[in-house]
């Protein structure tokens, strides 16, 4: 059923059609008479998707100004506790028992590149779960989002470049700790803000591109339960890989976080090859570009229906 | 959806009609570009909905059903993030952030934060924040739905200048009153599909009469008199469990034909025809889950 008369002529009762009925005062402004702006240009070309990714990082970054305090805070306590209680609680006694195991470095040398690691992972978890969740349920940031120019792929990728942001800030604030605790041996260390947050990518990409295909959020209590919690165990994060029983190793070879403890470790001990560096950072680049390839459709799947 | 046709004018207010899953809002939705059109052709502002949704979205101002402000930022900091969103200069989001929280009355709460607002500021915030890209097109989702009598009184208000402007609105209600206030023309949707469509007086002389006879009788004499009343007609009538509806040219005459057959009711009313008795008369009086 057609209800217009035709496509082309405006009925009788508006006034004008594109014509603005008056001109605008001089200081313009919105509330003047509006002027369409499409009819005579044709529509603008959508902006690159680096701009519009750009863009819904902006939202993300003023939403962390109102609460980057407390986001501080807590990103210095975090280091300070695991390296007081992991380094120097534990690995007085660790030390007492002899270190060749651990390849003749003091524990807390051994263990701390390994938090570092672990850190980036559990930043990203809590990054890329329930507030990736609750922009779709609850506060719905992606839904306000959506009705702008951001697609689903850039509103994705905005939200995983602050969440890389925010794994860098930690990761930079525990290698300012880890030196001033004298944690560190060799230079390469610098090296590890970006392996730190290539290892805190890897978790990101995928994490958010799942996250936010869920209707309840309890599924994420199980992924911190049984998923993130045995991979910072057994991950060689707190003894090497060489106290497992045999079977088990290869298990840590094919988790994320082995490959994000092993480049860290390797950086801050000096020890690292390029052979095994280029195969932990291949299999962290991997993943995360799988992960990043699974957001652009997941977020696709579940804001354009 | 079903097969929906209708064509849109520059500065004009449309309004889609209908109960409660009739498919006003994924209507909404795919005119948004939020969706892809499930079938067959949509353009809006020229563009292709699917190749251009980017670019056109850059153009409508959006409403949504329910409200999607950040609750945890302040009134001006929603129309800062979303101001970004569609790219705008920093210094121009703060001249329109001051314009239209004037034009919604919502100055003097600029720095408070979104949460304690009541539901009908929201929604004038929400108005503002559609409205900060200056669209072609602003497109509400029951605009006035769940707020108090003066609340919708200013959001009507504030549309109607927004109609006078030039900017075109499509909008979607079940308020009757709403839709005679705000629309030029509104189609009127049904599972899916339009059933009629046309400005509010079209749409009244076509599927209601110039007037209505209501009348209510005692409890016991009810059913007699409405049968009574069936025979003398021919215009339509309508009976519910309480009230007897004739659908008719003139009222006053109407009802001293009923008084002359010797039916006295206990209470008598005239009125005009409005869009509520054309809705109930295309979508029907049952309940819609």
């Amino acid at each position: 059923m057609a209800c217009s008369p035709g496509g082309s002529d405006p009925p009788q009762y508006l006034p004008g059609g594109s014509d603005p009925p008056q001109t605008p005062p001089a200081h313009g402004g919105l509330l003047a008479p509006h002027t369409p702006s499409g009819e005579a240009s044709g529509l603008p070309g959508a902006p690159g998707s680096w701009d519009l990714t750009i863009r819904a990082l902006r939202c993300w970054l003023v939403v962390y100004r109102r609460i980057w305090r407390s986001s501080i805070a807590s990103s210095f306590l975090g280091p300070l506790f695991y390296l007081g209680a992991m380094g120097f609680g534990l690995g007085s006694l660790v030390n007492a028992h002899g270190t060749a195991r651990l390849g003749g470095v003091p524990y807390l040398e051994f263990v701390a590149p390994a938090i570092l690691a672990s850190q980036s992972m559990t930043t990203a978890m809590s990054e890329s779960t329930f507030p990736v969740f609750g922009s779709v349920k609850w506060n719905k940031i992606y839904i306000a989002a959506q009705a702008t120019p951001l697609r689903p792929a850039d509103i994705y990728r905005g939200h995983l470049l602050f969440n890389t942001l925010r794994i860098a800030m930690n990761s930079a604030v525990f290698l300012a700790i880890m030196a001033a605790f004298g944690a560190v041996r060799s230079p390469w260390i610098i090296l590890g803000l970006p392996a730190a947050t290539l290892t805190g990518l890897a978790f990101a990409a995928p994490v958010a591109a799942w996250a936010v295909t869920l209707e309840v959020e309890t599924s994420f209590n199980y992924v911190l339960r049984f998923g993130m919690i045995p991979l910072m165990l057994f991950s060689a994060t707190f003894f090497p890989l060489s106290q497992l029983p045999g079977w088990l190793r290869p298990v840590a070879y094919a988790t994320p976080l082995w490959h994000g403890v092993e480049l860290c470790r390797g950086l801050s001990l000096g020890t690292l090859t390029m052979g095994a560096a280029a195969i932990h950072v291949g299999y962290l680049v991997a993943l995360s570009v799988v992960g990043i390839w699974a957001g652009g459709r997941t977020y696709r799947r579940r804001l354009y229906v | 959806m079903d097969g929906i046709d209708f064509d849109l004018y520059r500065g004009e207010a449309f309004g889609f009609l209908g109960p409660n899953g009739a498919g006003k809002s994924s209507t909404m939705r795919m005119i948004s570009c939020v969706s892809p059109p499930t079938d067959g052709e949509l353009t809006i502002l020229d563009g292709d909905p699917v190749r251009d949704g980017a670019a056109i979205r850059g153009r409508l101002g959006v409403v949504p059903q329910e409200d999607t402000l950040d609750l945890e930022l302040t009134v001006r900091e929603n129309l800062l993030v979303y101001g970004r969103y569609f790219g705008l200069p920093k210094k121009l989001i703060r001249e329109r952030t001051d314009q239209l929280l004037d034009f919604v009355q919502l100055t003097d709460r600029r720095d408070d934060k979104v949460d304690p607002l009541s539901g009908g500021m929201k929604r004038r915030l929400t108005i503002a924040r559609s409205l900060i890209n200056d669209p072609d097109i602003l497109i509400l989702d029951e605009p006035s739905t769940g707020l108090d009598p003066q609340a919708r009184h200013v959001v009507w208000d504030r549309l109607y200048r927004l109609k006078q402007r030039g900017v075109t609105l499509i909008l979607t209600t079940h308020y009757m009153d709403e839709a005679e206030q705000l629309c030029d023309r509104l189609v009127v949707m049904d599972h899916a599909q339009i059933v009629a469509a046309g400005t509010p007086r079209e749409l009244i002389e076509a599927y209601s009469s110039p007037e209505v006879l209501e009348l209510r009788f005692a409890p016991e004499l009810h059913e007699q008199a409405a049968e009574k009343i069936k025979d003398l007609s021919s215009e339509r009538i309508e009976a519910t469990a309480d009230r007897i509806m004739l659908y008719v040219r003139d009222g006053d005459e109407a009802l001293r034909r009923v008084r002359e057959h010797g039916l006295e009711p206990a209470a008598s009313f005239v009125r005009r025809s409005t869009l509520e008795d054309v809705f109930l008369h295309l979508t029907g009086r049952r309940l819609v889950e």
